[in-house]
């Protein structure tokens, strides 16, 4: 019908440029930056550390803790109110489910990895460029991980599937469906699967197996980050 | 059948795939999935034999028993004190382990040890939960004086010390200074100002180029050009 051709000339399934960087932050135990197009994701991670309060203690293994925060100035001009809101709390929520099952912390009972997701700019796709950094950032921090976790999100603007939205195409005037996916991209397990908007079965699997496709890109960057930092180092 | 699909030394990223075939088994920072044997750590490869372990160069300490750390005091109880110890976890140092004078009941404690001394100690025990018993009754393990701490990423002190502490006593000889390297990444420096400096540069430079080969020529190289 009417969106014949993406806003800023990508093809439907082709993602948005990328950069990305492991141990950004010296005093962290392990950081990473995570940019995709516009949207600009820095996470520091800290830990195992000692959790307090005790009552969020777990005796049995050691827990994350994510918090997802978009930066006053990081939207198109209008401030967002800063602190907490129940969009950012759900969001790190969601994000502690995608990367839980890759980290394994049975080996820290009672202990916290603290996640800490800043986006200073923002548009569209960042719960997935926080996700991205934060796989990236634990690796460095050196926790135990069965796999990296990358994510990205497709949808539909108008009549057409279209991979990584931005923020132009999420507020298309003809309506858009956004489906953000993480997944392990060894195994091609999915660890997060939201929706806003609607999308028929079909368009679904169709959208996923693009998904996938955009996923292994993803992934390489974030290999290629981490190797980059310890090139060349050895015991 | 088995075949390795990385090779000694390279760099791997926790989901990498090593092996596949049941020749290799998975050591330390690697596992099997079916038939494939996966990093789960980001490290070095290290392969001996049929079994491939993952050198990590990133993470915090982690308590072993019968490591040697450098601990600060944190807390005084009854029975003993609490030591930080540079990981997630804190370790208790029982008066009993303190030392071989005896220490009547009741005693006040701060006397041997008051709050934010560092100590060298033992680790004796680690549970499953990481409770961390320390023990000061060996030769070496002491109270430290005035000096200098610093914290290195407890993945390099390996380095730091070298083979049978060859690089540590380079710097000890080029300074002057007393140094301690606690496995948990803690430095206890002591001599004089301008010679603690130079072994604090000097620490810092192995940290940063551990992965250099023929390493203590250059710290010696290193340590002559200043001297």
């Amino acid at each position: 019908m009417t969106y014949k051709e993406r806003f800023d000339g990508r093809k439907f399934d082709e993602i948005r440029p990328m950069e990305a960087k492991a141990g950004i932050i010296p005093r962290a135990d392990g950081s990473a930056y995570f940019k995709i197009g516009k949207s600009v994701a820095y996470v520091a991670v800290y830990g195992p550390r000692n959790l307090f309060p005790k009552f969020l203690q777990n005796p049995e293994k050691g827990i994350l803790r994510c918090s997802y925060n978009m930066m006053p100035f990081s939207s198109g001009g209008e401030r967002v109110r800063p602190g907490g809101n129940r969009r950012s709390k759900e969001i790190s929520m969601v994000t502690e489910k995608a990367l839980l099952p890759v980290v394994d912390l049975n080996e820290f009972p009672n202990a916290v990895v603290d996640v800490f997701i800043e986006l200073p700019q923002t548009d569209a796709g960042t719960r997935c460029a926080g996700i991205c950094a934060a796989a990236i950032a634990l690796a460095d921090a050196g926790i135990s991980m069965r796999d990296l976790v990358a994510a990205v999100s497709v949808g539909k603007v108008d009549d057409k599937l279209v991979v990584d939205l931005n923020y132009d195409e999420e507020a298309h005037e003809a309506g858009s469906t956004d489906m953000p996916v993480a997944m392990m991209p060894r195994t091609g397990q999915i660890s997060l699967l939201q929706m806003d908007g609607d999308l028929s079965k079909e368009e679904i699997n169709k959208c996923l197996q693009m998904a996938t496709k955009a996923l292994r890109q993803i992934y390489e960057v974030q290999k290629k980050a981490l190797k980059h930092k310890y090139e060349g180092e050895s015991i | 059948m088995g075949e390795l699909l990385v090779k000694e030394k390279d760099i791997v990223v926790p989901g990498d795939e090593l092996a596949t075939g049941m020749d290799f088994l998975p050591d330390s920072g690697a596992y099997r999935d079916n038939d494939k044997i996966i990093a789960t750590r980001l490290g070095v490869v290290g392969v001996n034999g049929r079994a491939i372990r993952i050198i990590p160069l990133s993470g915090k300490y982690i308590p072993k028993k019968g490591d040697t750390i450098i601990g600060k005091v944190i807390d005084v109880t009854f029975t003993g004190w609490r030591i930080d110890t540079n990981s997630a976890y804190s370790a208790m140092l029982s008066s009993k382990d303190a030392t071989t004078r005896f220490i009547n009941r009741g005693a006040d404690l701060t006397q041997y040890f008051n709050f934010g001394d560092y100590i060298v100690a033992k680790i004796i025990t680690v549970t499953s939960q990481k409770l961390i018993d320390l023990t000061m009754k060996a030769p070496g393990l002491r109270k430290l004086g005035e000096g200098r701490v610093i914290t290195v990423n407890p993945n390099k002190v390996p380095r730091i010390i070298g083979k049978n502490g060859s690089m540590v006593s380079l710097i000890k000889e080029a300074t002057g200074c007393t140094i301690i390297v606690g496995q948990n990444g803690i430095v206890w420096l002591s001599g004089a100002p301008e010679k603690e400096l130079l072994a604090v540069n000097t620490i810092r430079m192995i940290e940063k180029n551990a992965h250099v080969s023929g390493l203590t020529e250059k710290v010696s190289e290193f340590l002559s050009k200043v001297n």
